[in-house]
């Protein structure tokens, strides 16, 4: 098996007397697809806050590489090299597109003030990586055209592309997609489902939040269930079909709550 | 394009079409019609143009303010149009400024002006710094109130410290030194020579005996040399402005005004640039502090720095466009300008004024000068609309598109309507 990326390590997190997060444990491999999907309220979201360091975790750990997450700044973890969209559009959204990238590219920049007022050489440098990948990141988004326009301006789809191609302008290892899809038809479902497969060709490890089973289930290697803050099951799509706690989770059962 | 344009619209595509033009014009001329514009706005108070003239009062002293005022924005707009950070206490940073120039001159050191100006810039970046750690982890309203106790603290400390001279103030800060011998009345008026005024007899200009600058002599009695000074001084703060602004440091700032956590999710260390924001602006706010401690006779007290003064600073940014420097310079320059020129009002002067201040954020809420993007935004925007056919105010002939109603450029982005 290939190297675990990721691993969270028996996570539990709770909001005063709320338990959002309950022992889950789970690891994401090197270039792998893994979805995470549950139904609404599982705590699909926090997870990935945990991951991403906007929540600490009351107890347990989350390792990158080998390494410890927990206690880290947020802009830390993004520069160690784990990047995610939101399942809100959050763009900055009186910037353009090209510029909504290139906040993304410099997170792997270091110039300040003073190299930026004497246009230094290592200024230049970076400026110009930055416009490179951030041109071909809206170029592999199909946004190329729309690089000088405000990201509120955007169309719906467009603001999410654009979101995942900022989080991959941060040159992350691995790309955290929180229901990229939600809000789409099903024609733009099945574009996102060959973008993102083209992304992992790109050498990126993903982990899918996602809702529609159907698209979770053709595009994932692996997929963990959570429910109610407890991960239920683990396993290939074809597992996870048939599971009968998941399908317990999705269509409810009679001493379930319905 | 067959559908109807309102005149807002039509101004506004005019502009686009100007900077875009603007832009594909070879470095050279471009370069050189900078330097022409320059040119004038140095000669502008000499040829005390009529119409844009003030009769009441000294030109060259409004001259002076504008410029002043107009620095002090392009800073503050560092902090509050580009970082979002709502700075209600910036008058606080223009008196350490001030302060740290009345010291180090005349209260109880005589350092030379020129000197102390560094001196001062760096003092104002360190209060910007003490004053941004433990504050800049409180966001929107709060900060604003923060900001706003700490331009009345300071205020308040330089009132009641004997060794700042308390409420007396400090007087005697020396002006900038002379180019060319010192002024010796009445034997000599120093400098090395005159630079002749122009009056106006209608349209017809000539020479003006009885007024002239002289090269170069810092004082009380003519504000032009520090108009010059100060004019000096804002064009090299834009250039650094533009400089930092179109780089990382820029884009931070704005991602972080825009949306503090997605942006940190990015990468980007909001609190260390949110406090490299306070300090730039700071900097530029102790400049200015330190020529008007300088520029005011040499005389500065604590009643200098009203609270009301900082609440002006915000509003110069916010009615030029907080966001665009050049908006800024204009916002100041009008703040400024306007309540003087129009003196012969007297006392209405202020309340038309401020009823201008109330109605403009109504009808133009993003500033007279917004950032040119908002603006291309703004227009394509419109189109799509017309396109759509999906106007319900569209006017039915040209007499009706006036600047009425909220509904053109009135409206800001972030609303994100379409249609």
């Amino acid at each position: 098996m290939a190297e675990r990326i990721l691993e969270v390590d028996d996570v539990t997190l709770r909001f005063g007397g709320l338990t959002a997060l309950d022992s889950v444990s789970l690891h994401i491999e090197e270039g792998e697809i893994l979805g995470l999907i549950g139904p609404n309220g599982a705590g699909k979201t926090t997870c990935f806050n945990v991951i991403t360091g906007v929540y600490t975790p009351t107890m347990g750990e989350v390792r990158f590489r080998g390494s410890s997450l927990v206690g880290l700044k947020k802009h830390q973890i993004t520069r160690k090299g784990i990047a995610r969209t939101f399942q809100n559009i959050r763009l900055f959204r009186s910037m353009t597109a090209l510029e909504n990238v290139l906040v993304g590219a410099d997170a792997n920049h270091s110039s300040g003030v003073l190299t930026a007022l004497f246009r230094s050489p290592k200024h230049r440098r970076e400026e110009a990586d930055g416009h490179e990948r951030g041109m071909d990141l809206l170029e592999f988004m199909g946004l190329a055209g729309r690089a000088d326009e405000l990201a509120s301006n955007l169309s719906y789809g467009d603001q999410r592309r654009l979101e995942i191609a900022r989080a991959m302008a941060t040159q992350p290892a691995l790309l955290c997609l929180d229901e990229p899809a939600a809000g789409f038809n099903p024609q733009e479902k099945a574009e996102l489902m060959a973008l993102i497969r083209r992304v992992r060709d790109r050498g990126y490890t993903v982990l899918l939040i996602e809702h529609d089973m159907r698209l979770v289930m053709g595009v994932t290697d692996r997929i963990v269930v959570l429910e109610f803050g407890k991960k239920i099951a683990e396993g290939t799509p074809a597992d996870i079909r048939d599971n009968p706690a998941v399908i317990a989770a999705y269509l409810g059962v009679d001493e379930d709550a319905s | 394009m067959t559908a109807p344009l309102t005149a807002r619209d039509r101004l506004a595509l005019q502009w686009v079409g100007m900077v875009e033009r603007w832009n594909s014009l070879p470095r050279a001329s471009r370069l050189l019609i900078v330097l022409l514009l320059a040119l004038l706005f140095y000669a502008l108070p000499l040829l005390r143009p009529p119409i844009l003239t003030t009769q009441q009062t000294d030109f060259g002293g409004i001259m002076f303010s504008s410029a002043a005022l107009a620095l002090v924005a392009v800073g503050l707009n560092i902090v509050i149009g580009y970082a979002g950070l709502l700075d209600l206490g910036y008058i606080g940073f223009y008196l350490v400024g001030a302060y740290t120039t009345g010291v180090l001159t005349s209260e109880h050191w005589h350092w030379p002006f020129f000197l102390v100006l560094p001196v001062a810039i760096a003092v104002t970046m360190l209060s910007g710094v003490l004053l941004g750690a433990p504050t800049l982890r409180v966001r929107g309203d709060y900060l604003a109130i923060v900001t706003l106790g700490f331009g009345e603290i300071i205020r308040l400390i330089v009132t009641n410290v004997e060794w700042l001279g308390a409420a007396r103030g400090i007087k005697d800060i020396p002006h900038p030194p002379t180019i060319g011998p010192d002024p010796k009345p009445p034997f000599g008026e120093g400098g090395l020579f005159t630079i002749p005024h122009l009056s106006w007899n209608g349209l017809i200009p000539s020479l003006d005996e009885n007024r002239g600058t002289r090269f170069l002599v810092f004082g009380a009695a003519d504000a032009i040399p520090y108009y010059w000074l100060i004019l000096t001084v804002l064009i090299l703060v834009l250039v650094a402005d533009k400089l930092v602004k179109n780089s990382r440091v820029g884009r931070a700032w704005e991602a972080t005004r825009e949306d503090e956590d997605a942006a940190e999710l990015m990468g980007v260390p909001t609190f260390r640039f949110k406090l490299l924001a306070f300090a730039m602006g700071a900097a530029v706010g102790g400049l200015s502090g330190a020529l008007f401690a300088s520029s005011q006779g040499g005389y500065i007290n604590p009643l200098s720095f009203p609270l009301l003064l900082s609440i002006l600073f915000v509003a110069a940014v916010i009615v030029g466009g907080a966001g665009n420097r050049w908006g800024a310079v204009l916002g100041g320059v009008l703040v400024a300008y306007l309540p003087e020129r129009f003196r012969e009002f007297a006392d209405f002067r202020l309340l038309v004024f401020g009823l201008a201040l109330m109605i403009l954020p109504v009808y133009r809420p993003q500033g007279l000068l917004p950032p040119a993007r908002t603006i291309r935004a703004r227009v394509a925007e419109r189109e799509i609309e017309l396109l759509e056919g999906g106007e319900d105010t569209g006017p039915t002939d040209d007499g009706l598109d006036g600047p009425e109603g909220p509904d053109g450029f009135g409206r800001t982005n972030s609303t994100g309507k379409v249609g």
